[in-house]
């Protein structure tokens, strides 16, 4: 069991491997902030460490986590994906002209799920409902427009 | 990989700002030398004229937590005072002290010490006697000897019963730039 190094010797030490690690899991653009709050993670349980015998996998560790949640929030806050589209037009266009006149919730359901592609759970995730219901809510919506005549 | 010198700071800046930190430090250059400072949240915990952080980091990490790190902005305002100081604009300093190490006796003896005013020395037989203990002259040598904010609380102006300079921390050479810097010797 080795003694706790101060956070500057264990930084130094470190700071260039996690920056390595982070580019190549997170990109360029996205590696400073990660960089950061690795360091701040590391600092925040630096006082609560009881033995430094693997300091290194210890904060590669904690950078594999940040790199985790980096890809997680891109993913929420990113733009809807592409969807393919056959006139030039995106799918959800269209189906935002064909669903005009459904209940606001079917109507969404619908456009989530052929416009945008998005799995009953991503569209109960945005509806702020359940699995089950955004599905519910899908076969609704498309039984309408069935009973409609516009599929 | 080599991490920018503006991400390096940027990281030490918010270490600093976040409040994680068990004692800043940086190193002031002054005109008896680099300083190596070092603060915790409660206050000034070093100043050392040996400004190898390899020496102190291990200090600090055993007496302050193992959460030491070079960021400087934490201690702006040390820097700031010294500065003040060594250019004459201040003969006294502001700064909150943590001294949580010393005995009791110490504490005493460091508190008479930071009475002793500007441009004035005391011998060491007189701080002795006005923190209680005449006769612990030697006792209050060592005091000085170890005194850890030395400067801020000023060993410098305490000399020999005869008035000669005799030892100092930081070496007697330091002891006489100081004097002669609050005009206490030719």
């Amino acid at each position: 069991m080795q003694a706790i190094p101060p956070f500057e010797t264990f930084y130094t030490e470190h700071r260039g491997i996690v920056l390595g690690v982070l580019r190549k899991r997170v990109g360029a653009e996205r590696a400073e902030d990660a960089f950061q709050e690795t360091f701040l993670r590391a600092l925040a349980a630096y006082g609560r460490l009881r033995d430094a015998d693997n300091l290194r996998g210890w904060v590669l560790t904690i950078a594999e986590r940040v790199a985790i949640d980096v890809h997680r929030r891109a993913r929420s806050t990113d733009e809807l994906p592409d969807v393919p589209h056959e006139d030039g037009r995106p799918a959800y266009e269209d189906l935002g002209e064909l669903t005009d006149g459904l209940p606001p919730t079917e109507r969404a359901a619908v456009v989530l799920r052929y416009g945008y592609d998005l799995t009953y759970d991503q569209i109960a995730a945005a509806l702020g409902s359940n699995p089950i219901a955004a599905r519910q809510a899908t076969s609704s919506g498309v039984r309408r427009l069935r009973k409609r005549g516009e599929l | 990989m080599t991490v920018t010198p503006d991400l390096d700071a940027r990281f030490r800046d918010a270490a600093a700002h976040a409040g994680l930190l068990d004692a800043a430090y940086d190193i002031v250059d002054s005109p008896v030398g680099p300083l190596l400072v070092a603060a915790s949240e409660r206050g000034l915990l070093r100043v050392s004229f040996d400004p190898d952080p390899d020496h102190e980091l291990e200090r600090l990490g055993r007496l302050a937590g193992p959460r030491v790190l070079r960021a400087p902005r934490a201690v702006d305002n040390v820097r700031r005072e010294l500065d003040e100081y060594f250019e004459q604009r201040r003969d006294t300093f502001d700064l909150t002290l943590d001294l949580r190490e010393l005995t009791p006796f110490s504490m005493r003896v460091l508190g008479e010490l930071a009475l002793v005013p500007y441009g004035h020395t005391a011998t060491y037989g007189e701080l002795a006697s006005r923190a209680g203990k005449p006769g612990a002259a030697r006792a209050v040598g060592t005091i000085m000897n170890r005194n850890p904010v030395p400067i801020v609380l000023p060993c410098h102006r305490i000399v020999g019963s005869t008035g000669a300079l005799v030892g100092y921390g930081g070496g007697l050479e330091r002891k006489v730039q100081l004097l002669r810097l609050e005009g206490a010797v030719m």
